[in-house]
């Protein structure tokens, strides 16, 4: 039989028993539609998380205290591991080939701290993060004022109680008015025993974003010094200035690891760790946190995925049943078929086609039906996808959801496979059928 | 041609064996038609099925237009029932949903014929339902089923037309009527036609009467045919003169 003939006849023996095939269909277009749904929801969170570590640059490194895998909890400074102003000081001294600028950083609330900081000014107030830093700051994370100045070597040196305004900081408190030259009041600590100090407003940041873990226009800058100097609970007992990040711009990425190794032995040697001790700080590229990133997205997409593919399966057993149904229903036209001259193939292929007719029809419903989904989802329900994805630790806030078109054509590939591994079966129990029994069959 | 030397056939139920055709011969000509006759469990089913190449003997050997077919496997069995073979049921054996013409087509379907709307076209005015051609089966009263069912044994222009009953489900008078047909077939049309029946009346249109019993056959003799019914259809013109139709006829020698 050629080709056409065998796909009329299947759509002939599917139009006869249309109720039937369309319920089976159903199995194939849930399961499909899952598959592109979930994958292009999966997909766009990834996304949406790559560009923003994208965002930072993929020219930086940064240095934290700790081992990086484990959360030692509360630390106040003085206890715990730590890192130093002068361990950065110390850094950009050694002019390592390839390092290009060296910003530290400490913030309030500092990671472990269970209390945060507040901007004030005339009544109006907003939770914010108080980030103390240095004049190189600007260049190190690509991050410029858009108005008035940052902060200068002068301010570092006398700790000046100026302050640069993260955008959204300015919009929340002065909402259109020009802020430069205003004074507004930061406070740190836990409730009544807060700690509040008077700063001068002397420069906007450009707007930037939310990254993966906190939203860069949320935030006050400040000299380091003024703030280490002058907030109790960050201060450390023992005189030296704990931060809580040191950045390093490299010119060169094929150099990072040279970088890395370079910096560690520095660090070890100021730390006095012992050969056999393990680093008190750790060392990450913006590549690490993509590959981190990607990887808790990969598992959330196999996860997805796995979802899909189990409805996809138990579509495909739906199929299977019917399709045994069906073999046994027209045994009798099987035998007749064989009587006038069909071949075993003839009939497998019949059988096989049929199978194949409804899950790919089914596939391209579910292809449509999972684009569907996708942009209802994306209208409608962003945020509740987005409370999924928060609670795996990753900010997607206004992440797209991605139907590629590898989704599409794997999804009909996929219909077109559950088809054949779930009708081959069937169709194999046809065309073995023995002409004499199958005619005699009622 | 058929020739059947020796064939016998033993069928296995549980630890028993049934020999259901005990060393049958038997020759059948070109343009022969004939009857096959016997009580039930005489084995004249079996024989039926052996000579329709939808079953093999146990042991003897079976020449079909000089192919021994008992040797061959079963695809090449499918193409011998496709191109040598046309089958009539007792119950039609029409498939549900099929229009008539598509019925008539379908045998050729398997073996690649494009034109084959027309030639099932053309054997259906054979058979006289040139006005039925777009009726399915349930549309269709038993003996023009019957008739949908000859056209689709024809349509392929065997070299023998099996019938199995064929009047079996018909009453007395479309019986008449299906005969006439097969008789204008193999006499005008010289068409090789054998069907098994148990009426005496149904075979009394043959040439020939092969008896059966035991799966042995008893007799088998030449019968001088008895036709002169009334109210038979009037019989199919001879002059078939499309190309088309001497195709269907073809080997027949019209």
């Amino acid at each position: 039989m050629s080709p056409s003939d065998v796909i009329m006849t299947a759509l002939i023996a599917l139009r006869s028993n249309i109720l039937r095939t369309l319920l089976t269909m159903l199995g194939i277009i849930i399961g499909i539609s899952a598959v592109i749904a979930l994958t292009a929801a999966g997909q766009g969170a990834q996304k949406g998380v790559t560009d923003r570590i994208k965002g930072l640059g993929s020219n930086l490194m940064f240095i934290q205290p700790g081992n990086g895998k484990t959360t030692t909890g509360l630390q106040l400074p003085g206890q715990g591991p730590a890192l130093f102003l002068e361990d950065a000081r110390a850094i950009d001294a050694a002019q390592i080939d390839g390092v290009d600028a060296v910003a530290s950083q400490g913030t309030a609330p500092a990671p472990g701290l269970p209390f945060g900081a507040t901007a004030i000014y005339r009544g109006q107030n907003t939770s914010t993060t108080l980030l103390g830093t240095e004049t190189t700051y600007q260049y190190v994370r690509d991050f410029y004022v858009s108005s008035g100045r940052f902060i200068t070597d002068d301010d570092v040196n006398k700790k000046a109680l100026v302050v640069v305004l993260g955008a959204r900081v300015k919009q929340q408190l002065f909402g259109d008015k020009d802020p430069i030259g205003e004074s507004m009041r930061v406070t740190v600590g836990p409730g009544n025993f807060s700690v509040g100090f008077n700063f001068t407003v002397v420069g906007v940041m450009e707007e930037k974003g939310a990254t993966s873990s906190t939203d860069q226009d949320n935030v006050v800058i400040t000299p380091l010094p003024s703030f280490q100097a002058r907030v109790p609970f960050i201060r450390n007992a023992r005189g030296f200035t704990n931060v809580s990040q040191i950045n390093i711009k490299v010119k060169n990425r094929s150099k990072l690891p040279e970088i890395k190794q370079a910096i560690t032995d520095i660090l070890r040697k100021r730390h006095n760790l012992a050969e056999d001790k393990e680093s008190d700080f750790f060392i990450q590229s913006q590549s690490d946190v993509l590959a981190t990133a990607t990887e808790v997205d990969r598992t959330l997409s196999v996860l997805l995925v796995s979802i899909a593919l189990i409805s996809l399966i138990v579509g495909g057993i739906g199929i299977m049943n019917i399709m045994l149904v069906s073999v046994s229903e027209r045994t009798r036209e099987i035998g007749i078929r064989k009587a006038v001259g069909a071949k075993r193939r003839d009939i497998l292929m019949q059988f096989i086609i049929e199978a194949l007719v409804v899950t790919t029809c089914g596939g391209l419903l579910g292809v449509a039906g999972g684009v569907a989904i996708t942009q209802i989802l994306q209208h409608d329900f962003n945020y509740h996808i987005n409370l999924l994805v928060t609670s795996f630790q990753l900010d997607v806030n206004g992440s797209t959801y991605v139907v590629t078109p590898q989704w599409i054509i794997a999804g009909l590939g996929m219909s077109a496979a559950t088809g054949l591994v779930f009708g081959v079966y069937p169709a194999w129990r046809a065309a073995r059928l023995d002409p004499i029994e199958a005619l005699r069959r009622e | 041609m058929i020739r059947l030397r020796g064939i016998s056939k033993v069928y296995k139920l549980g630890s028993q064996k049934v020999h259901a055709l005990r060393g049958v011969d038997l020759e059948i000509r070109d343009g022969e038609f004939l009857a096959i006759m016997g009580p039930s469990g005489s084995g004249k089913s079996t024989l039926m099925n052996i000579i329709g190449c939808l079953d093999r003997p146990t042991d003897g050997t079976y020449e079909l237009d000089g192919v021994n077919v008992s040797r061959l496997n079963d695809s090449q069995l499918a193409i011998v029932r496709n191109r040598k073979l046309g089958f009539v049921f007792q119950s039609f054996n029409l498939l549900p949903r099929l229009n008539a013409v598509a019925q008539v087509a379908m045998p050729l379907s398997y073996r690649g014929v494009t034109n084959r709307n027309q030639v099932a076209r053309v054997a259906l005015k054979l058979v006289g339902l040139e006005s039925r051609m777009h009726h399915s089966p349930t549309q269709l009263s038993g003996g023009q089923q019957q008739r949908v069912a000859i056209a689709r044994a024809i349509v392929g222009n065997p070299a023998l037309i099996l019938a199995d009953e064929p009047t079996g489900a018909l009453d007395t008078r479309t019986s008449h009527d299906v005969m006439e047909i097969f008789r204008s077939l193999n006499e005008e049309r010289g068409m090789t036609i054998a069907f098994v029946t148990h009426e005496p009346d149904v075979a009394g249109y043959t040439r020939r009467i092969v008896s059966l019993r035991d799966g042995q056959i008893v007799s088998d003799a030449p019968h001088v045919p008895a036709y002169s019914h009334p109210g038979a259809p009037p019989s199919i013109p001879a002059a078939a003169a499309t190309p088309v139709e001497r195709r269907i006829l073809g080997s027949a020698g019209i």
